[in-house]
Order: C-alpha cells, then sequence, then structure tokens
C-alpha cells in the first residue's frame, strides 16, 4: 500500500462549524415557523365542552422561532455529525453500509407515506402486495417457511421469536420451558430479552477460537433448556462451523435454535440459517437491507420461522387470496400484537427497494464484497494489531488495544484518534469476552482506496502510540467537542433543558 | 485484493463454511432491476392507496408534515448516523435528542423523559413492566380502561403475558372509564392503571379521578396518549397526577406510513428515573469546560447489565423524534396551541355538521379531534361512494356498539370536505 495510490481527501480537516445553544435559548416571543390554515368553521370555544381543569392555553417555555431559524439551527446541528454519507463507518455488527437514495424516494411516494394503517384493505392493496412479497424473499433469503414483518427492530424481533418458542413449549408440552442458553459472545439484547420473558439467561463459553463447541452445548442441555440463541457469523466475525450439530443437540432434547441474524450481510446467498437447524431467526433491516439507521432508529426486526413455528407468529399476517392481499388476524395460537399495527412499513418499502435492486446476484456479490473487504483489512492491520482471534473471519474482525499495553495507550484513546483522522470508531469494547476490543467491519460499499487510507490512520495511530502516547490522550481536537464528560453527566443528570439550565456553550 | 489476502478466488474468502452448510443454488428472489423499471414498479405500488386524508384516526393521525421537516430529515448527516455512542461525532443527534426529551417533559408535564420508544403500545407496556418493577415485585396487577386503544391493551397483554394479572374495567355512556369499575378493580396488588387521554373514542378522560383511585391503592396512573396534539390544548397528564406519561408522537412531523414508524414517548417524575426503559440523553461538559451531550445512566441497559437490564430495547425511533422535534419547533408556543384548537374546531363543526344530518354522537363526553358516532351500517360504503376515505367502524372491537363508526377531522380536512362528509351519511 502506498500513500501515493489513491488521492488524499484530507479527511478531518477541521471545517466551519457552528456553536450552536439549544432551540429553547434562541426562542424570541411572537415568531412562529409554520404555516396554518384559517379555521373556515365558527370560531367554538372549547371551554363550552371540556372542563376548565382540562384545558390550557400555548404552553410556557415552548420556543418562538422562524422557519429559517428553525431550518438553520438544525442544519447546524446536523453539521456535527459524523454519517455514513460524509465518511467511514466501521461500526462492527451495526452493518453502516451505504443507504441507496432510491430506498429514501420510495418510502416517501405519498401513496405510502400517506397511506392509514386502518384504510380498508381494498384501498391498501399496492403496500399489502409489498408487504407480502417481501414476506416472500426474506423466506427465501434465509431459507424459512414464513415471515413475520411486525417487530419494530431486532430485540423486538428476539422477543417476537423467544416468545413463539415459549407458546410452541406450551403449546406441545402443557409448559413453557425455563432456560435460554446464550453465548458469552453474545449482544447484551440476547440475554435482556430472554429475561423479559422470564427465562433464565445462561451463558455458555466459546472456545480458544472464539467458537461455541458442541460438547459445551450438550453439557448445559436438558430438558429445561427452551432455546439456544445464537449469532452466525458470531460477534467475532466468525462462522459458527458446528451449527448443525448443535442444533441436532438441541432439537434432541426438544429445545429450538434461536438466530440472531444481525450478521447476515456476511452469508447472503451463501448460506441459509434456516438450512442450518435455525427455527426462528430476525433481520435487521437496518443492518443486511440497507435502511438508514436514523441516529438511532427507526430499525424493523421481522422475524422468520420454520413450518412448526408458523402457528404462533404475531397477528396480522399478510397473506395472498387469489388476486387480493389480506391481513390475517384468525390466528388463533399466535403470540398476539407486539406493537402497534402492522409494523414499520417505511423501513420495509426501502428494505424492499433494496433487495429488488439487487437481485440474487446483487445479494451473493453483497456477501462477497463484505467478507472480501474485511479480509482485505485484516491483512492491512494486522502487521500493527494484535487480532483476537487468529482463526479466519468473514465480515468483520476483532482487534485489540494488546500490542499498545506497553504505551498506556487503550482503545479508547485509539478510538478517539481515528476520530481526528476523520473516520468513525469501530464498535469498542464489545464484544465483552475480548479485553480492549477493537471490532470493525467495513460492509461491501467501502472501496479499496477508503480501506487503505484507514489502514494507514491505523497505522499512524500505533506509530504515534509508541512516540507520544499523551497526544492521543487529548484526542478527539477536531469535533466541535473535545473527550465529554460521561462520568458526570451520569453522576450529575440534567436532562432536559430549564430556564435555569447552565452550562456554558463555550 | 485477492492476492494481497491470500487466496485466488472470491468463492474461497467462504472456506470457514462447511460445504455441507452452503446453499448450492442461486437465491429465488428475482433478477436485479434497474433504477428506473423498479421506480416504475414502486410507484405502480404506491398508486394503488387513496389520495384523500383519511377520516380515520385511532392511533395514526393524518397531518400536515412541513416541507422543512422532511427537508431537515434528509440532511444525510442525521439519517445515515448511527446511534450516538461516540458523542464527540454525534453532537447534533444528542443536542436533537435533549430536546426531544425536553419537549416531551413540556408537553406530559413530567420530569424526565427517555429518547423515545418504538411507538405509544410498546411504551405503553413498558410502562406497565416500570409500575411492576418500582413495587419491587409487590404488585403484580395491571388495570386496563377498556376506552384504551385496542391495539394498546393486545400489546400490554402480550408483553404481560406470563407471571402477570392483567384486567379491564368498562366505559360509560359518556365514553369515560367507569370510575366505580375502576375503584373496585383497583386493590393492594395493583402496580400500575392505565387510561387513554384522550381514550380511543377521542373521550377526553378525568384523569385526576383516576389519579386519585389509583393513589389511593398506591398504584401508579399511567396516561397513554395517541394523538399528542391534544397536549397542545388539554392539560398536561402529569399535572392531573398522572405518574407515567406515555405515548405516540407521530402527530408531529411524521407521516402515516401505513402505520409505521411512529415514535412512542415515554415520560416519568424524576423519583422514578433509574427504572427508565431505553435510552436517556444527559447534558455535560468537554475537557475545555464547553457544553456537549452524551447517552447517559446507561447502566440499566441491555448492553451493560444484560439480562438485569430495565428493558431490552436497543435501536428506538430516533429519527421519528427528530421529526417530531423539528415541527414541535417550527410550531413553538403559539403554533402548537393555534394547530390544536383548529382541530378541535374543525372536528366540532363536523359533529354539529353529522348531526343535523342525524349521525348523532355515541358518546356524551368531551373530546378533542375525534369522536365516535352511531352511523348506518353503509357509512363507509358511502363515504367511499362520495370520493372519501375513512371513518373505522368499531364493531370489530366492542361488539356492543354495533353501528360506532370512528371518525378523526384535522387540519386537513376543510369545511367544503366535511360538509362532503356529511352529505354523504344524509
Amino acid at each position: 500500500m502506498s500513500q501515493e495510490s489513491f488521492p488524499q481527501t484530507s479527511p478531518g480537516a477541521r471545517g466551519l462549524v457552528y456553536r450552536e445553544p439549544l432551540i429553547f435559548e434562541r426562542s424570541v416571543p411572537g415568531r412562529m415557523g409554520a404555516s396554518l390554515p384559517a379555521a373556515g368553521v365558527p370560531e367554538y370555544d372549547p371551554a363550552d365542552e371540556i372542563p376548565a381543569e382540562l384545558l390550557r392555553g400555548p404552553i410556557e417555555h415552548f420556543p418562538s422561532l422562524s422557519e429559517n431559524e428553525v431550518v438553520r439551527h438544525y442544519v447546524r446541528l446536523s453539521q456535527t455529525n459524523h454519517s455514513i454519507d460524509s465518511g467511514f463507518y466501521p461500526l462492527g455488527s451495526c452493518t453502516m453500509k451505504f443507504n441507496p437514495k432510491v430506498n429514501e424516494w420510495a418510502a416517501r411516494l405519498p401513496g405510502f407515506a400517506n397511506a392509514h394503517p386502518y384504510l380498508p384493505v381494498e384501498q391498501a392493496q399496492g403496500v399489502l402486495e409489498l408487504m407480502y412479497r417481501l414476506q416472500r424473499l426474506l423466506s427465501e433469503i434465509g431459507g424459512f417457511a414464513a415471515t413475520s414483518l411486525q417487530p419494530a427492530a431486532g430485540a423486538h424481533g428476539e422477543m417476537a421469536g423467544l416468545m413463539m418458542i415459549r407458546a410452541y413449549h406450551l403449546d406441545k408440552e402443557g409448559r413453557p420451558r425455563k432456560k435460554v442458553l446464550i453465548p458469552d459472545s453474545a449482544h447484551g439484547t440476547n440475554p435482556a430479552s430472554a429475561a423479559l420473558l422470564g427465562y433464565q439467561a445462561v451463558e455458555l463459553e466459546s472456545n480458544a477460537q472464539g467458537m461455541l463447541e458442541p460438547e459445551t452445548v450438550a453439557a448445559a442441555m436438558d430438558e429445561d433448556v427452551a432455546a439456544l440463541m445464537v449469532t452466525n457469523p458470531n460477534t467475532l466475525g466468525i462462522f459458527e462451523t458446528h451449527i448443525r450439530e448443535i442444533a441436532e443437540i438441541v432439537h434432541a432434547k426438544g429445545g429450538l435454535v434461536y438466530g440472531d441474524g444481525a450478521n447476515m450481510n456476511a452469508i447472503l446467498g451463501v448460506a441459509r440459517p434456516g438450512d442450518l437447524g435455525i427455527d426462528v431467526m430476525h433481520y435487521n433491516l437496518h443492518k443486511t437491507f440497507s435502511t438508514p439507521h436514523g441516529g438511532g432508529g427507526p430499525g424493523s426486526g421481522p422475524v422468520s420461522v420454520s413450518a412448526a413455528l408458523e402457528p404462533f407468529l404475531p397477528r396480522p399476517v399478510v397473506v395472498k387470496d387469489g388476486d387480493r392481499y389480506l391481513l390475517d388476524f384468525d390466528r388463533p395460537k399466535s403470540i398476539g400484537k407486539l406493537r402497534t399495527f402492522w409494523g414499520n412499513v417505511g423501513m420495509m418499502i426501502r428494505a424492499y427497494t433494496y433487495i429488488r435492486e439487487l437481485g440474487a446476484e446483487g445479494l451473493r456479490a453483497t456477501a462477497e464484497r463484505a467478507v472480501l473487504n474485511a479480509q482485505y483489512l485484516r491483512k492491512l492491520l494486522e502487521e500493527d494489531w494484535h487480532v483476537a482471534y487468529q482463526n479466519p473471519s468473514l465480515h468483520e474482525v476483532v482487534f485489540t488495544d494488546r500490542n499498545l499495553k506497553e504505551t498506556g495507550v487503550n482503545t479508547m484513546d485509539v478510538a478517539k484518534s481515528l476520530i481526528d483522522h476523520g473516520f468513525h470508531p469501530p464498535t469498542v469494547y464489545f464484544p465483552l469476552i475480548v479485553p480492549g476490543a477493537l471490532m470493525i467491519e467495513p460492509t461491501e460499499t467501502e472501496s479499496k482506496e477508503t480501506l487503505e487510507h484507514f489502514a494507514a490512520a491505523m497505522k499512524a495511530i500505533a506509530e504515534q502510540a509508541r512516540k507520544d502516547p499523551e497526544a492521543l490522550k487529548q484526542a478527539p481536537q477536531k469535533p466541535v467537542v473535545e473527550r465529554l464528560d460521561e462520568a458526570r453527566a451520569a453522576r450529575k443528570p440534567i436532562l432536559r433543558w430549564t430556564p435555569d439550565f447552565e452550562i456554558p456553550l463555550g | 485484493m485477492l492476492k494481497a489476502i491470500g487466496v485466488s478466488r472470491i468463492e474461497a474468502l467462504f472456506a470457514p463454511i462447511p460445504d455441507v452448510c452452503k446453499l448450492d443454488r442461486p437465491l429465488d428472489v428475482g433478477p436485479a432491476l434497474d433504477e428506473r423499471s423498479l421506480m416504475d414498479h414502486l410507484e405502480e405500488l404506491a398508486s394503488r392507496q387513496p389520495k384523500a386524508p383519511p377520516f380515520l384516526g385511532a392511533g395514526a393521525y393524518p397531518h400536515h408534515v412541513p416541507p422543512a421537516v422532511d427537508q431537515l430529515l434528509l440532511r444525510s448527516e442525521l439519517y445515515t448516523a448511527y446511534t450516538p455512542y461516540q458523542p464527540e461525532v454525534s453532537q447534533g443527534t444528542l443536542q436533537i435528542t435533549f430536546e426531544f426529551q425536553t419537549y416531551v417533559t413540556l408537553l406530559t408535564g413530567l420530569e424526565v423523559a427517555n429518547a423515545s420508544m418504538y411507538d405509544g403500545a410498546t411504551a405503553a407496556a413498558e410502562a406497565a413492566l416500570m409500575a411492576v418493577r418500582l413495587s419491587k415485585g409487590q404488585r403484580n396487577k395491571v388495570v386496563l380502561s377498556r376506552a384504551l386503544h385496542p391495539e394498546y391493551r393486545d400489546v400490554v397483554r402480550t408483553y404481560l403475558a406470563e407471571g402477570f394479572e392483567v384486567v379491564e374495567v368498562g366505559f360509560g355512556p359518556d365514553g369515560r372509564t367507569e370510575r366505580e369499575a375502576l375503584r373496585a378493580a383497583v386493590d393492594e396488588t395493583t402496580a400500575a392503571v392505565l387510561v387513554g387521554y384522550p381514550n380511543f373514542f377521542g373521550v377526553v378522560e378525568d384523569l385526576s379521578a383516576a389519579a386519585a383511585i389509583a393513589h389511593e391503592k398506591g398504584a401508579l396512573l399511567v396516561s397513554c396518549t395517541t394523538e399528542s396534539l391534544a397536549l397542545g390544548l388539554l392539560q398536561a397528564p402529569g399535572a392531573l397526577g398522572a405518574d407515567i406519561a406515555v405515548g405516540e408522537m407521530q402527530s408531529f412531523g411524521n407521516g402515516l406510513n401505513f402505520g409505521g414508524p411512529g415514535v412512542g414517548f415515554f415520560a416519568t417524575r424524576e423519583a422514578h428515573l433509574r427504572q427508565l426503559p431505553g435510552r436517556i440523553c444527559g447534558a455535560t461538559v468537554d475537557r475545555s469546560g464547553r457544553r456537549g451531550f452524551v447517552l447517559t445512566l446507561s447502566t440499566r441497559e441491555q448492553h451493560i447489565r444484560r439480562e438485569r437490564a430495565t428493558s431490552n430495547i436497543c435501536t428506538n425511533h430516533g429519527l421519528n423524534a427528530t421529526a417530531a422535534t423539528i415541527h414541535l419547533s417550527l410550531l413553538g408556543r403559539e403554533g402548537l396551541h393555534a394547530l390544536a384548537l383548529l382541530n378541535y374546531r374543525r372536528a366540532r363543526y363536523a359533529r354539529e355538521r353529522l348531526a343535523e344530518v342525524g349521525v348523532k354522537p355515541l358518546f356524551t363526553g368531551p373530546v378533542f379531534n375525534e369522536f365516535a358516532v352511531r352511523a348506518p351500517k353503509d357509512a363507509p360504503r358511502r363515504i367511499a361512494d362520495a370520493g372519501l376515505v375513512g371513518g373505522l367502524q368499531i364493531d370489530c372491537y366492542y361488539p356492543e356498539l354495533d353501528s360506532g363508526l370512528l371518525l378523526c377531522v384535522t387540519e386537513l380536512h376543510d369545511k367544503a370536505r366535511i360538509d362532503a362528509l356529511a352529505k354523504a351519511l344524509a
């Protein structure tokens, strides 16, 4: 790799960034940024009908600003964010891929955006057809019998899946089982979802290769175990090669296997969890299928299931009857409703658009390039950085700060220094089983040049750690704020603006 | 790149996957579509939904979304950012979250709010679970008003399927929760009482009375608001005794999207802060003493606390909360109240016009922009024949309300449209 082989785009150069007060501090009485129609009807007084104690006037402390001022405020705030459209965002397990613009166009079509969820089905055939097709596409991609689009996010999908498993055991054995097995490399939502359902979460240890051993599962498996939750490839980016054998062990004792689909991007068109013994899996449309992360959501977490679990799907499910698409509520064994209406349809439209744009070949190429990029980056970084597990990984790879131990520089310093180089840091200190973890997932949408540029920054940081570790402790210097005092925020929580809000803008 | 990695073919990168695990055929998802063909296909699907604003509310409300909201949402820095785990490069998202939390506290009259929930119904279910946690396991009963949105009740039951007692109390001729029935249902094992504000019928509940009944037995009152615009005209639930206020904020800045994504909100009293579910944004300073914002109190959350977390929620509805925040900022102090008043007046005009043609209200209680009427059975067909959309027949939720039709009127329904509705039902 040579510095000359790609253009220098000067990431992290300091631009014109504004220190922007809170909207409440910009208020000037009397201004308004919205345009309201005249009522066109009599000016009725609500006090005629609604008891006075239930009424209020304009809300004190609500701000007053013109449209221009509001727009400028939020544009300025937006400029202090890093985003996938402005630069590399290699967060492991988050799949920060490019979000194609046609997705946003599609979701905003008035026929979708203005469609009320309680439209009679005759007036909603287009959107129902899209949902029906997406159910089928997701079932095919994962190798399952059926799909519910209802869960709002991955963790909500986990909840749906575990509820179906619970209902399955209740139906089959007359009582739900008690325990859920979860590898120590799992996302925190796995044990939290299990606990929400009243299950005891039992942690399983990964082996020295970062994998789950069939023997470990067999030793923990008994007839009180409802399910094993497994992410494949796991959060280390490592494919669980024993997955079929493990699934057989779980099934032999009457348990089911839950698949956390967070890392589906690695195996699209290459392998299907449903073919590997997984009974139920959630997708993250906001990871694998390119719907935007929105600064924390919305996501969408459809669940796909085997035929044995289909009767328990959340209701309703979109079905096709002749040429008509219907919402089928008549599902007596359903776990019920998980949220209002039918799911995050806006996200479904984007994901459907994405899948149709790629087609079968494009989906497989996604996995290929995601793994190619991750392995290339691994190669570039291996020289300077300690890899947590030596065995091959797929779409992501976990490094650590071990090689910097004698310098006193830790993973947090590396992360903050990357910001000054113009990159979003990788996922840090996760998975929990890797001390000082730096978990990197480049995704398929990054160019070779970007990967090389990132590797050069990592190399520069490793060198600087040896020469001038103190400088890294001062990072970041280029964003709108320096390192923030998170301990103070938790010790003395200030969670809203009030007129006595006194932290100086600085 | 392959050479640098040390393999000759892409396929070799998948060597860690045993052959027996691999798919031996292409996925059956059809060929790739070029962008223009794809757009034609999507336009055709979208064209099959009606254009007219529906006279439908029931948890999802048709409102004008100012172009400024959507154009700001299309700022890549906002919609293509991840959860703000690295606060120094996420100040935009974090400050907007802080503003959202402030708006929620102002609307609800409570002291603390989280960064958002999936929707109003899951927020209601999380509120019930929080009330149980606050009782330290001493109370496991939750009382639901039957006038609370049927889907909210369904979702609470789904979340509380195991180990909880969920009971419902009926409503009276005024469409409000029956006070004496509520008093009879609430006891020392009750953790929470959930009431709609306004409720499913659009009726404004007497929250103070419900609060008094709940508090007498040591239970918490949870107000659930599906139409947040009502809070621009109605007294804040916190001021009427609600201990937790949850609901749906789709009405601010978010389209209908066939029911999702909207955005749930969750507010409570400061004393209950440590039991809040979901993400919370807090103010702090950087090393030079400058103001900044971070996610805080995360020891409640799943990524730290795992199976002992207050909730399993991770991804929330941040961008929808951003849309709500921007819309509320555009409306501001005067605009919010004026828009709420406008909705009330248009809806009242519709009620009067309908009454004139013999379509009478189903309930006597006060309403905001949504109301139930006694309508002929063929009302939906007559409304559709007039080129209008909506009205929700509610007998599928309440078999005893055989001829009940729920209507919603907002700033999108002008006088001419309302007159056309009355004519269609005459």
